[in-house]
């Protein structure tokens, strides 16, 4: 939520991008689901919990190097799943970097404990225990996002919903999650046309007064095309027989390969907890 | 305001996701038998809509620009229980498919943004546009002052939940294992920007869309306006209270307030909430040398500390009532001592609400109109 200095790209360009690589990540995603390798071979209640069986692990351990440790084999877990390195260091790596990063940079300043180091000219102290805490805040960011971003990256988005019933997400919510993916890029895109049709229309610039003006109006439009979305898909929805019940068709299949890893995310799991205590 | 995953304990998320548990719960129970056939397609498309609303840049005056939650928005709207699954939903999406706050942060998240944002935007919106008309101008200020209040709200939250992280989790060296900094720099460092930019970006999408739809829509307004005569003379939706499906959301009151105990957890004082007698006693002085990097603290209290200390004497001071001898038992005392005012207030809320709500006419509800 952070606020930006409007350079030259007003706010009708920026938010206008901004739909466009929600998109862009939507549609990569898909593709990256249908690639053949390992994590995509998985079922995705397998891969779903194994996956959070890392995170946890990852987010409560103590120890350095346990978090390291998973953070190497979500790595080859990418490799073996052919997630080319560069998108990981794009979407992930980089991007927390400069997020967490610049979060935990004052972090070894201001942080008490044993002063290790003492900045020349300025006469700040560098702790030891700024620069431990500021170290488990970016490596265990990097290792959960890097997991988080392989369950995505290899999984059909309805199979990641499917399989959340193995937690025993209500039915009525796993629906809502899929039916709110499928209209999100139906009100994407309605929105991303406004901007684009607004903006192919504007010769001057406009000023501060009627840009909150147009982001007020455009928002409450969009409002209202949703409320009458939602009425239509309601009618097609009554009009095929809905009545309220909601049950989903149950395909996925447990074979030989998912138990092997099911056991092995089991046995990764519990070393990353019993050694990060 | 989105806490990715690793900054939180999971002690604190797995808290948190309990936190939230009964709210989805009364909010799905609710919003169903509300609208039952309609639920589906108004909440999965909705949530559609705050997803993309968190995309929008907003101008704020100073030539930036910010992105607003839609928090404010979708509790005028919707209410406040149907925001919270809107809500929720669209956050889930952005946590898992789009890696915008975490998966093991989501409970905190949800609590934060879906719950807290909503109940505050529709608290003080219902409060500040009591029974004005849809289309009067005191709607729109209610709207702004709800949004920029939610938008806070959750924010201080957060705050707090990640300014308490060094004070409870640190490795046996004393670093911070999760965010690092305390309640005394993250709250103000998270409220800065809230309080500014951000709280001004959705103060003036919150204000600018209920103005819009009082004159292209009025009708997405009457919702949460029972008992407000419409423009168009439409039916009015029929009143939605009853404690008894609010059960589970007690339930968890209490068992937050047992939980309460954990706080006792951490040792020494917090940093910045020391006490006027802590700068002359040797001992605390020596504390808050240690937390303040070496410094020596001033011989003295400030001299508006001590003025301060004498017009705002808490009753509970340092969270035990003085005539408890057990500093733990006067900490949980004084939680459920706290959490006992909010719930009264609540309740005298609510009685006012109904009090200033003609008799319910049960028009048929939104699932019957078409």
């Amino acid at each position: 939520m952070a606020a930006k200095r409007s350079g030259k790209r007003g706010f009708l360009e920026r938010t206008t991008s901004s739909f466009v690589d929600a998109m862009e990540h939507a549609f990569y995603a898909e593709q990256m689901a249908r690639a053949d390798g390992l994590l995509q071979r998985l079922d995705p209640r397998v891969k779903l919990v194994g996956i959070l069986a890392l995170v946890v692990p990852a987010a409560a351990s103590r120890s350095f190097m346990v978090i390291a440790a998973l953070f190497v084999i979500a790595v080859a877990l990418a490799a073996l799943s052919h997630v080319p390195f560069g998108v990981l260091l794009k979407r992930v790596w980089i991007a927390v970097l400069l997020f967490t990063g610049v979060i935990a940079l004052p972090a070894p300043f201001v942080t008490p404990g044993r002063v290790v180091y003492h900045l020349p000219g300025l006469g700040w102290n560098v702790t030891a225990q700024g620069v431990a805490s500021a170290g488990y805040l970016v490596l265990r960011v990097e290792t959960a996002a890097t997991l988080c971003v392989l369950l995505v990256l290899t999984t059909p988005w309805n199979h990641v919903l499917k399989a959340l019933r193995v937690f025993h997400v209500p039915a009525v919510m796993v629906t809502i999650l899929g039916m709110t993916y499928r209209y999100l890029f139906l009100v994407l895109e309605s929105a991303h046309d406004m901007f684009e049709s607004r903006r192919s229309r504007m010769i001057g610039e406009l000023t501060g007064r009627e840009r909150r003006r147009v982001a007020a109006a455009s928002a409450g439009v969009l409002l209202s095309k949703t409320f009458d979305l939602s009425n239509e898909v309601f009618l097609a929805m009554q009009s095929r027989g809905y009545r309220g019940d909601v049950s989903i068709l149950d395909e996925f299949q447990v074979r030989r390969l998912d138990w092997a890893m099911l056991a092995a995310f089991a046995l990764v799991s519990i070393a990353a907890f019993w050694l990060g205590q | 305001m989105h806490i990715p995953d690793g900054y939180l304990s999971p002690a604190t998320c797995a808290v948190l996701y309990g936190g939230a548990a009964p709210f989805w719960y009364v909010a799905l129970r609710k919003t169903r038998k509300l609208l039952f056939t309609r639920l589906v397609p108004l909440i999965s498309v909705f949530a559609a809509f705050s997803f993309v609303i968190m995309m929008f840049n907003i101008p704020i005056p100073g030539g930036t620009t910010a992105h607003p939650l839609g928090v404010g928005i979708a509790g005028i709207v919707l209410g406040p229980w149907a925001s919270i699954l809107a809500l929720s939903t669209a956050l889930f999406i952005q946590a898992f498919f789009f890696g915008d706050g975490g998966v093991t942060a989501l409970g905190a998240n949800c609590f934060n943004m879906a719950i807290v944002g909503s109940l505050v935007a529709w608290l003080v919106y219902r409060g500040v546009a009591g029974r004005s008309s849809i289309t009067s101008s005191r709607r729109v200020v209610a709207a702004a002052l709800g949004g920029y209040l939610a938008i806070n709200g959750a924010a201080l939250c957060a705050a707090v939940e990640l300014g308490m992280q060094p004070h409870f989790f640190k490795s046996a060296a004393g670093a911070p294992l999760y965010a690092p900094y305390p309640l005394g720099i993250a709250i103000p460092a998270i409220m800065i920007g809230h309080l500014t930019f951000a709280g001004l970006a959705e103060l003036m999408v919150t204000g600018g869309i209920v103005a819009y739809l009082q004159r292209a829509n009025p009708a997405l307004l009457r919702f949460t306006a029972p008992g407000v005569p419409m423009p168009q003379g439409e039916a009015q939706p029929p009143a939605t209270s009853g404690w008894r499906a609010a059960k589970p959301l007690w339930t968890a009151v209490g068992l937050l307030m047992a939980l309460v105990p954990l706080g006792l957890l951490a040792a020494g004082t917090a940093w910045g909430e020391w006490s006027v007698h802590d700068f002359s006693a040797a001992a605390a002085r020596k504390k808050i040398a240690q937390a303040s990097q070496n410094v020596a603290p001033p011989a003295a209290a400030p001299g508006g500390l001590a003025r301060l200390a004498r017009v705002w004497t808490a009753p509970f001071p340092d969270y035990s009532p003085p005539f408890v001898h057990s500093a733990a038992f006067g900490y949980i005392l004084s939680a459920m001592f706290g959490i006992g005012i909010i719930i009264l207030l609540s309740i005298l809320a609510g009685w006012i609400a109904q009090k200033a709500r003609p008799g319910p006419t049960r028009a048929p509800a939104r699932t019957e109109e078409t």
